[in-house]
């Protein structure tokens, strides 16, 4: 089972995490199938909340954690181009608009995606997510028409089903699920809940589990009907 | 970080009384929290590298903790503080994990800036 091709991916998110639920294999595959991918990540997550208790780490030690994790991802999902932008976790929201604009417009003259995968805006739940979702939106849209990349957005907030209907894309994904499962135990600070009741889940053959190492969904965003333009 | 023990907590705390000290100081109950129950109201606060300076510190009370910093005009207080430790680089790291291991409150202390 193959994915469209693409020339070139973009992936950008705000936390380490990001990537590993729902875009991991859809990463994983198209490097499986040649495609380059840049996974540009805005900050370390430092404000992550799961740090145990007993604590297995603190504020200050949580970013280094997470780079590591993040790092190891990247390795699972085989990708080479990781770029780790320097932004604070839960601030991204409060930086100059134009500042992220520009951000994600030298990601894009410097990759040339024919793809950009992001969060789609106002349902992405997070503010980091969010402002994220904004900066790619405007970036994109003040391209020429012709030279704008696609748009492929995770949406997730509990209003998505209704607002938006059923996602556009639907991505078999099933070769690159041992990459995915990587790419989860990769992140384990953050994922260890996530994935205990998942493999109990899978242990018991519930289809739903399964599900997620089949498939990944996205909606196309179209910046000409959006908002943040 | 290790449970805190109130007396150790305290010498910790006074050794950082009366110098320009940097602050960390942050509550949270999470960006998901609303999305996961739309009956919470989602509220926190942050501040990093605020600098003062303290002419008391207090610990009180059974865990979970409250820590309190005197200031010549005003106060700075937390709740909810259940772990504590001293880092590599001498600076006192307080915080308060809920009972599933999420961090709830975080208050710090360094003669130096933390970073970004
Ligand atoms: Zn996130």
């Amino acid at each position: 089972m193959t994915i469209p091709h693409e020339e070139a991916v973009l992936v950008i998110f705000p936390h380490p995490d990001d990537e590993a639920f729902g875009v991991s294999g859809t990463i994983s595959t198209y490097i499986k199938q040649g495609t380059p991918v840049t996974y540009a990540c805005l900050t370390l997550g430092e404000m992550g909340r799961n740090l145990g208790n007993p604590p297995f780490a603190t504020r200050e030690s949580l970013p280094q954690i997470r780079k590591k994790e993040l790092q190891a991802s990247a390795d699972a999902m085989g990708l080479k181009d990781l770029r780790m932008m320097g932004l604070r976790d839960k601030t991204i929201e409060f930086e100059d608009d134009n500042k992220m604009v520009q951000l994600v417009q030298d990601l894009i003259d410097d990759v040339k995606p024919s793809l950009i995968i992001t969060f789609y805006p106002d349902y992405s739940v997070h503010p980091d997510h969010e402002a994220t979702a904004r900066a790619v939106s405007r970036a994109v849209y003040r391209m020429p028409q012709e030279q704008r990349p696609k748009i492929y957005a995770v949406a997730f907030s509990n209003a998505t089903k209704d607002d938006l209907g059923e996602p556009h894309v639907i991505h078999d994904i099933t070769e690159a699920r041992e990459q995915k499962m990587g790419a989860m135990r990769a992140h384990i600070s953050q994922t260890a809940w996530m994935l205990e009741e998942m493999e109990k889940r899978l242990a018991d053959g519930e289809p739903e589990a399964e599900n997620w190492l089949h498939f990944e969904r996205f909606y196309i965003f179209d910046v000409e009907t959006s908002k943040y333009q | 970080m290790e449970t805190v023990q109130v007396a150790t907590l305290q010498q910790h705390l006074d050794r950082f009384a009366g110098e320009d000290v940097f602050i960390h100081l942050e509550t949270t109950n999470g960006a998901y929290a609303n999305h996961f129950n739309e009956e919470v109201f989602n509220a926190g606060a942050f501040i990093r590298n605020v600098q003062l300076r303290y002419e008391l510190a207090k610990v009180v009370g059974d865990s979970p903790h409250r820590v309190g910093l005197k200031l010549p005009n005003g106060w700075v207080y937390a709740q909810g503080i259940t772990h504590f430790e001293i880092d590599e680089h001498d600076r006192l790291l307080m915080a308060g994990h809920d009972f599933s291991g999420k961090l709830a409150v975080a208050l710090q202390i360094s003669r130096t800036p933390f970073a970004y």
